[in-house]
């Protein structure tokens, strides 16, 4: 087959020495075509753009090519041009317009800015946000998004750079994506099936006034742009090659990849932060401002967003596709997301026109959106966030309950059994797959912590202990922090397991937080988001200390993973039982909880739980089916006691009563 | 960039010398083409490539291509421990038959 060159391939005029013709307004940003780069860039207010290239490394730009009237549709303005290596190749936009901050207009033609639809940024050095041009064409071979109903995940929240950056980790690209893939034997070990990674948009990692370091990342600068500093061939542009690596071989095992992603905010705070991009390219359409040209603060960080605006609803929907179709990401969380409800002014939106088409996007169709499902200026949605049937909801009242319970909160017995049941309360029209349910995420203790410290220890992060939450619902079993106290670790090892245990029994999407399985302790801090080192890296060694926790974890999973009836089903799959079998107490001061969860078969378990500081004897419903109770998990048992492998658990020996150690969890099984 | 063949005990290899870039892809990817014999074993020997870009890496994982396409097998030798690294974290690594020498690459491919 003979393939005819393009016939508008070739220049029609010179700029700066370059040749050029006027470019294809769509797709935005820099796109390769035959012989150059059609650059495409929107800005509705400004009255000149002129696109800079450089060298890459050098300080001065090698062309300025100002975008004649001509080259511009509408508010786009969009150039070919010929002739460039795109490998040593940075560029941005110098954009000019009115400068009148009180109409929310910011331009400054002295600086230049990245493309907010650069596939990459340079991402270190003097020149760190200087955008990039990437070969786009990977081999995927046959990958296949695992499509694993949303009720079957157990989704594993991570930070790709702490999760291997550890020497422990004994990987050969430590903190990077290819640093994941070595993990991966590690992760099917665990029996998770889903990773969720905390932001890998390019961000300033040095952004940060108190200790100048900025670790998680929750401030994006580059939304098409993966971590170069995550890529171990982050220095060699190599980012987006690598990324897509790591998603096709984590596909490969199985597993999915969900992005957690940041719409609400962007790096460049309010009037005092730099301007980087939005700022400069279009100010008064990207952000929401206040009617003096003031930002908006509904994230806690200075700006927001104004992601319904049509022109910002169309970059975050062209960013969730590129992830979605060109990197195969498998879904999102999304940060704050009650923001992504707001309009321009901050209103809450009846019918936001964003989340609706999210929800309703062909490319997303199977992807998994979920949200976080409230924001920093006090808007809590959990339980009635737009969901057009199609959301899920980080279930903050599931972690708040659950430590509440394990912790020993008198009145909480009744509530445990509704968010143990998918939280029908909230999400009874949509079903078990629309809770995501956590104890611990990122974003506060982690599990050691939070069976061992009653207040946070955030004195490292530059803020006197002012920053981070201070409503934890932990407590730290008789001694605050370190001890070597038998019974307080003792304590603690139960505790830990009490939540685990309670998670992976309960209906709906559980979430871990990555290293919880092996007691990863931050020392107290539950806002360690300026932290990069020892404090949030996760310490491999921690899997020999802790082999049983890990071993304990390994099989409330695959545990799980066997029991379908764990995940959903009918109301009426679930019975409810107490001290007397048939007879819950849901009185305030009842602390047992027993929950008889039958699939038929041998999908029959049997879940009780006591925060009582005593042991109680419950009686027994009988096995269903003529069999016989089998005991699965008992926290109150020494290791390796406390958990067996799941299909080889041994029998009961008394089948009529069930004897549940103080502050407990156990978990029988018919077979 | 410089291509060099040699044919050692019936095997062909082809040593690029210089850097493999955008710049030189283009030609090493044609070079290449029409040095690759119509069969038999063909040894790539990178241990005189001083650079690989993600340019270089597409134009060997084309020329792999060409090469299963045809009934010529072909591996490559000489990988320094960079250009290995960034071909593992990229997954190009993975496409290929690597061996540790010429000798080698021919009782590879010969099995």
């Amino acid at each position: 087959m003979t393939i005819l060159e393009p016939i508008d391939a070739y220049p029609t005029q010179r700029i700066a020495g370059y040749p050029v013709r006027a470019g294809r307004s769509l797709p935005f940003g820099a796109t390769r075509v035959p012989g150059g780069v059609n650059f495409s860039v929107y800005s509705n207010h400004a009255t000149s753009v002129t696109l800079v290239l450089y060298r890459e490394g050098e300080p001065e730009p090698m062309a300025e090519l100002p975008f004649p009237e001509s080259f511009r549709v509408g508010s786009v303005y969009a150039m070919t041009v010929f002739g460039l290596d795109v490998e040593r190749l940075e560029y941005g936009y110098r954009v000019d317009g009115p400068r009148r901050p009180w109409e929310g207009h910011r331009f400054d033609p002295d600086l230049v800015l990245s493309d907010p639809y650069a596939r990459m940024l340079t991402g270190h050095g003097p020149y760190r946000h200087r955008s990039r041009v990437t070969l786009d064409d990977f081999d995927w071979e046959d990958d296949r998004p695992p499509h694993l109903p949303h009720e079957d995940l157990v989704i594993y929240e991570l930070h790709v750079r702490g999760f291997t950056r550890h020497d422990s980790s004994g990987v050969a690209a430590p903190g990077t994506y290819a640093g994941l893939v070595e993990k991966i034997p590690y992760l099917l070990e665990l029996g998770v099936n889903c990773v969720e990674l905390m932001p890998v948009f390019e961000f300033d990692e040095t952004d940060n006034v108190f200790t100048g370091v900025n670790y998680w990342g929750y401030s994006p600068i580059g939304f098409f742009s993966p971590k170069a500093s995550y890529a171990a061939t982050g220095r060699d542009h190599m980012q987006v090659d690598e990324f897509k690596h790591m998603v096709k071989e984590l596909h490969r095992a199985g597993i999915e990849v969900l992005l957690d992603v940041v719409f609400n905010h962007t790096a460049e705070g309010d009037e005092r932060g730099p301007a980087i991009s939005f700022k400069g390219l279009d100010n008064a359409t990207y952000y929401m401002l206040t009617p003096d040209g003031h930002y908006y603060n509904f994230s806690g960080t200075g700006n927001t967003l104004n992601c319904n605006h049509p022109v910002v609803r169309g970059f975050v929907l062209d960013c969730l596709r590129y992830w979605a179709a060109e990197c195969h990401v498998d879904g999102f969380r999304f940060d704050l997301a009650a923001i992504l409800g707001r309009g321009s002014d901050g209103e809450l939106l009846h019918n936001p026109p964003l989340l609706e088409s999210l929800a309703y996007d062909p490319i997303l169709r199977d992807r998994k959106l979920i949200a976080e499902a409230w924001d920093a200026a006090g808007l809590y949605q959990v339980g009635s966030f737009p969901h057009y049937s199609r959301w899920s909801e980080w279930n903050g009242r599931y972690r708040d309950t659950v430590r509440r319970y394990v912790k020993g909160d008198i009145g909480v017995t009744g509530e445990l059994a509704t968010r143990m049941v998918g939280s029908p309360d909230m999400y009874s029209r949509r079903g078990a797959a629309a809770t995501v349910n956590f104890v611990t995420s990122h974003d506060g203790f982690t599990l050691r912590d939070l069976v061992s410290y009653d207040h946070k220890h955030n004195e490292g992060n530059g803020e006197g202990n002012r920053d981070g939450d201070d409503a934890n619902n932990s407590w730290n079993c008789g001694h605050e922090g370190v001890t070597d106290d038998p019974a307080v670790l003792a304590l603690r090892a139960r505790q830990q397991r009490n939540a685990l245990l309670l998670l992976l029994a309960s209906r709906g999407v559980p979430m871990l937080l990555a290293g919880d399985e092996l007691g990863r302790t931050q020392l107290g801090n539950n806002n360690a988001y300026c932290h990069d080192g020892p404090v949030t890296w996760l310490d491999w060694g921690l899997r020999e200390e802790n082999a049983d926790l890990f071993r304990f974890t390994r099989h409330a999973i695959a545990f799980r993973r066997a029991h379908p009836v764990l995940r959903g089903g009918s109301p009426g799959s679930v019975h409810w039982h107490g001290v007397s079998a048939w007879s819950p107490d849901w009185s305030a001061h009842s602390r047992v909880l027993a929950a008889l969860f039958d699939g038929g078969g041998n999908d029959c378990v049997y879940v009780a739980a006591n925060s009582h500081w005593e042991s109680h004897t419950l009686e027994l419903p009988p096995a269903p089916r003529g069999q016989a109770w089998h005991l699965f998990a008992d926290t109150a048992a020494a290791p390796p006691m406390d958990a067996f492998e799941p299909g080889s658990e041994p029998p009961l020996a008394n089948q009529s009563q069930l004897s549940i150690g103080p502050r407990s969890v156990a978990i029988l099984v018919t077979h | 960039m410089r291509l060099r063949k040699e044919l050692r005990g019936g095997v062909t290899v082809i040593s690029l010398d210089g850097q493999l870039d955008s710049e030189t892809s283009p030609q090493v990817q044609q070079d290449l083409r029409a040095l690759l014999p119509e069969d038999g074993l063909v040894v790539l020997d990178l241990s005189r490539t001083l650079y690989m870009s993600s340019a270089g890496l597409r134009v060997l994982l084309l020329v792999y291509r060409q090469a299963q396409h045809g009934t010529v097998r072909l591996a490559l030798t000489g990988l320094s421990p960079d250009v290995r690294a960034i071909m593992e974290a990229t997954g190009f690594l993975g496409f290929f038959t690597v061996v540790e020498s010429v000798e080698q690459g021919v009782e590879a491919l010969t099995v």
